[in-house]
């Protein structure tokens, strides 16, 4: 058989795209498969905050690339480093803080515990109940909503092909490659990469493999556009609030509260009972928000694993077959990982060591 | 508030008021929700309180009938009530309401959806200017306020609700400047078989259109508004004779008026549908895309019914009937025996669909008509964003709705969407040389109507919030 590609990426999201134009910056062909719009998943629906304080502390170093790897891209996704801060309004919160982010800045991030006069200077909007509080400069975001128009501009300028709407039904093996059902035709390639997210597990079991991969349901809600009301990006000592307010005025809420649905019926649905605390607690942080209006409540699909780490490396048990995937913080993360994951099948050393996927998950 | 409520209906206008009504007759507890203060929805909306005394219109009438029904038969009618979201559970449905800024959820045991239509216009230079109102947004001016839209008006646009607002600027006592159409004589006369069947409802159309023709008022028969004149607000509109196909040709020719009313038909509103988990399909002949359904509006989920102009345009006359059956198929769901009910109201029905269709086949754009959207004119009027900026952003890639949306904030901004997304559906199916049925409208996304912050939010302490446990160290 002579196969149509030397590799085909399955999943144009952040992973999927990043690593072909990695690949392709090593002569390989490759080909990006998407069943919806490239950028749509989790690349397209998180909340884009991109903060060192939230990461965990194995993953510091690849946080730290990936914040590079954005403000690379800068104005073209939207990115802003705006400093970021972290609160706690409990003394249980504060303890939390303490204990997190000093262990967060021995890692390598540059976070700073700050008085409570210092954050009132610098963002007088917040609640005065606040406790205590981090901040870390490196901190900002990106508009995850230009994921899809970004990578596909990418993937045009450096002539790598790729299907949207294009789901794949059916992977075989086929001599020393695969072969790929889709409606729009087959495919085959020497290789795959297994870039699908929340859907790693449904994917990587067209071939027989069982990934321990399981979907988180984040919401994320958006206001209408207001006059300045915060400038930082404003995290929780819980980890349970993301917030930041756009350039265009619009207030953009977060922090992992949970929606229903599974990615194989291809359906996240917001909960009221999810969104109503997740917008109180918005609100209690920054109180001027009680008046505005929220425009929109989506949720995205985040691929989980028992342990929380990437999936970055070969596919268990199948040779010429990868998967890429990363729990937490992939948008922050997803560029750098990606080029390593490139570098990886391209038979170069990676930078940072990779997340096998054939690993035992019950160890940390 | 306790008592379980077996049969939750969204929307009181023809359609929502009717199924409560049936349903209610089968001595099911009946809750009908609305976002205005009374029953009667856009068609037969309620006048306000200090114009009752004005002159009663066939309209008016119905809607007090309706009203008066309603309050006869003791429904349970909740107005001035905003849904924000429906959540489906095993048993039952969860809808999520505002009502005074307050939230509430009410559970019900089925759900009736009737949540009507909006209009469509087509993107012209110009439309955005202060003085350009829909047509059928100016017909709830004038139901509520009794007020014409300026001095001077334009009316123009597709079917039989561009010489009803004619008519009724005049008798508001506004003057009608001329009335502009892209339908022909021979399009009307070609429904008259379709007219026969409602010939109350063909002889008022004749009414309209006599009392213009008598009074003067110039009517342009295969004609467009192809702009809107006027530095800070609407002077005049440029009119141009279209071809067979709606596309504009020959000399163009200008009218002055202070005020335009414009619109070409009705598109179904779909999104609380689709958020409640209905597949939808792509029905030119029913006003665009429209949910799936059944018989006497049943779905594909059984506790879930859907009727009138929200599952495709047929008119007010088809919608009461379609909500009474809908009503009706609920109360069957639940235990009562409508079987012979609705066999009696079905054909009923079917003749009122027929008549709806024949207008509704009058109101729809034909493609040529797209033409009227020039290289310059706003698309999307939330976020300022021209035709060609949305078609340069279709070239790059951007080959759906939603990736339109994402890339540019067109659908994003207040409207939701639901004055862009037709035009920029078809932009992207004529870029893409791909059939309309195949470029789906944007996820639609809760809340349903914008909500504040404080109104989601309640009265909560912070120590009351269920904080999951943090994430991984």
């Amino acid at each position: 058989m002579t196969a149509g590609y030397d590799i085909a990426v399955i999943g144009g999201g952040i992973m999927g795209c990043a690593t072909a134009l990695r690949m392709a910056e090593g002569d390989m062909r490759a080909i990006v498969l998407d069943q919806g719009d490239l950028g749509q998943g989790a690349s397209g629906s998180n909340a884009g905050t991109l903060s060192l304080q939230i990461k965990r502390v194995k993953l510091m170093p690849y946080a730290l690339k990936g914040h590079h790897e954005w403000e690379a891209m800068g104005e073209s996704v939207g990115f802003r480093k705006t400093g970021g801060y972290t609160l706690a309004f409990t003394e249980r919160e504060s303890e939390l803080l303490h204990e997190r982010q000093t262990l967060k800045a021995k890692a390598g991030a540059p976070i700073e515990l700050v008085s409570n006069n210092h954050i009132r200077n610098a963002e007088p909007n917040l609640t005065q109940k606040v406790i205590s509080a981090s901040y870390c400069a490196e901190d900002g975001y990106a508009n995850s909503s230009l994921t899809g128009q970004y990578y596909r501009g990418r993937l045009r300028d450096q002539g790598i092909p790729y299907r949207e709407r294009c789901p794949v039904t059916a992977i075989s093996q086929v001599g020393a490659g695969f072969a790929l059902n889709t409606p729009q035709g087959e495919i085959t390639a020497s290789r795959i990469l297994i870039a699908t997210g929340a859907w790693l597990k449904p994917t990587a079991a067209m071939l027989g493999v069982d990934l321990p991969v399981n979907a988180r349901i984040n919401t994320v809600s958006v206001t209408e556009r207001l006059g300045p009301l915060t400038s930082t990006v404003i995290g929780h000592a819980t980890g349970l609030l993301t917030m930041k307010q756009k350039a265009n005025g619009t207030v953009l809420i977060g922090g992992g509260w949970q929606g229903r649905g599974t990615p194989q019926e291809g359906r996240g649905e917001v909960t009221a009972s999810s969104v109503q605390p997740n917008l109180a607690l918005a609100q209690f942080a920054l109180p001027a928000l009680a008046n505005a209006r929220i425009m929109r409540s989506w949720t995205g699909f985040e691929a989980n694993v028992p342990d929380f780490y990437p999936l970055a490396g070969a596919l268990p048990g199948m040779d010429g077959a990868f998967v890429l995937g990363c729990v937490r913080g992939g948008y922050t993360i997803g560029p750098y990982i990606s080029k390593l994951m490139g570098d990886f099948i391209l038979d170069r050393e990676p930078e940072l060591p990779l997340f096998d996927p054939g690993r035992n998950f019950n160890e940390d | 508030m306790t008592d379980p409520i077996d049969i939750l209906v969204v929307g009181a206008g023809p359609a929502g008021a009717n199924a409560a009504l049936a349903a209610a007759r089968h001595g099911k507890h009946v809750v009908l929700l609305d976002e205005q203060e009374k029953p009667g929805g856009q068609v037969w909306r309620a006048k306000d309180s200090s114009i009752l005394s004005a002159p009663q219109t066939p309209e008016g009438s119905a809607g007090d009938a309706l009203r008066a029904e309603i309050t006869k038969a003791q429904i349970d009618h909740r107005g001035s009530t905003q849904i924000w979201q429906i959540e489906r559970q095993s048993e039952s449905w969860d809808v999520h309401v505002i009502r005074d800024g307050e939230v509430e959820k009410l559970t019900s045991k089925t759900l009736v959806l009737a949540t009507g239509a909006r209009e469509f216009v087509q993107p012209i230079p110009g439309w955005t200017k202060p003085g350009v109102v829909g047509l059928a947004g100016a017909t709830a001016l004038f139901k509520q306020n009794l007020s014409p839209p300026g001095q001077r008006t334009i009316v123009s646009g597709t079917g039989p609700l561009v010489f009803f607002v004619a008519s009724e600027i005049r008798r508001l006592g506004g003057t009608v400047a001329a009335v502009i159409t892209p339908n022909t004589r021979r399009d009307w006369v070609a429904k008259l078989p379709a007219l026969v069947g409602r010939l109350d409802l063909a002889l008022r159309g004749a009414l309209w259109i006599a009392d213009l023709m008598v009074s003067r008022v110039p009517i342009y028969w295969g004609c467009a508004v192809v702009s809107v004149e006027g530095a800070e607000r609407v002077e005049g509109s440029q009119i141009q004779k279209l071809d067979a196909n709606w596309a504009p040709k020959g000399e163009t020719w200008n009218i002055d008026a202070d005020s335009l009313c414009i619109g070409y038909g009705l598109i179904p509103s779909i999104e609380a549908a689709q958020l409640s988990g209905i597949p939808i399909s792509h029905r030119p002949d029913l006003g665009g895309w429209v949910p799936d359904i059944g018989e006497d509006g049943a779905t594909s989920i059984d506790s879930l019914f859907l009727c009138g102009d929200g599952t495709g345009i047929r008119g007010a006359a088809a919608a009461e009937l379609h909500g009474a059956l809908a009503g009706l198929s609920a109360a069957e769901y639940l235990g009562a025996e409508t079987a012979k009910e609705r066999n009696i109201l079905r054909p009923r029905f079917n003749r009122a669909v027929r008549f709806g269709l024949a207008m509704t086949a009058l109101n729809i754009p034909r493609p040529g008509l797209a033409m009227l959207t020039t290289p310059d004119t706003i698309v999307c009027r939330c976020e300022s964003l021209t035709q060609t900026r949305i078609s340069q952003e279709v070239q790059v890639g951007a080959a759906s709705t939603n990736a339109v949306k994402s890339g540019l904030r067109a659908g994003m901004g207040p409207c939701g969407g639901k004055y862009c997304q037709t035009a920029i559906a078809r932009l992207i199916a004529m870029h893409e040389n791909r059939p309309e049925a195949e470029i789906l409208p944007p996820m639609p996304r809760p809340p349903l109507r914008p909500v504040s912050v404080a109104s989601l939010s309640g009265e909560f302490n912070y120590d009351d919030l269920p904080i999951p446990k943090p994430a991984p160290l």
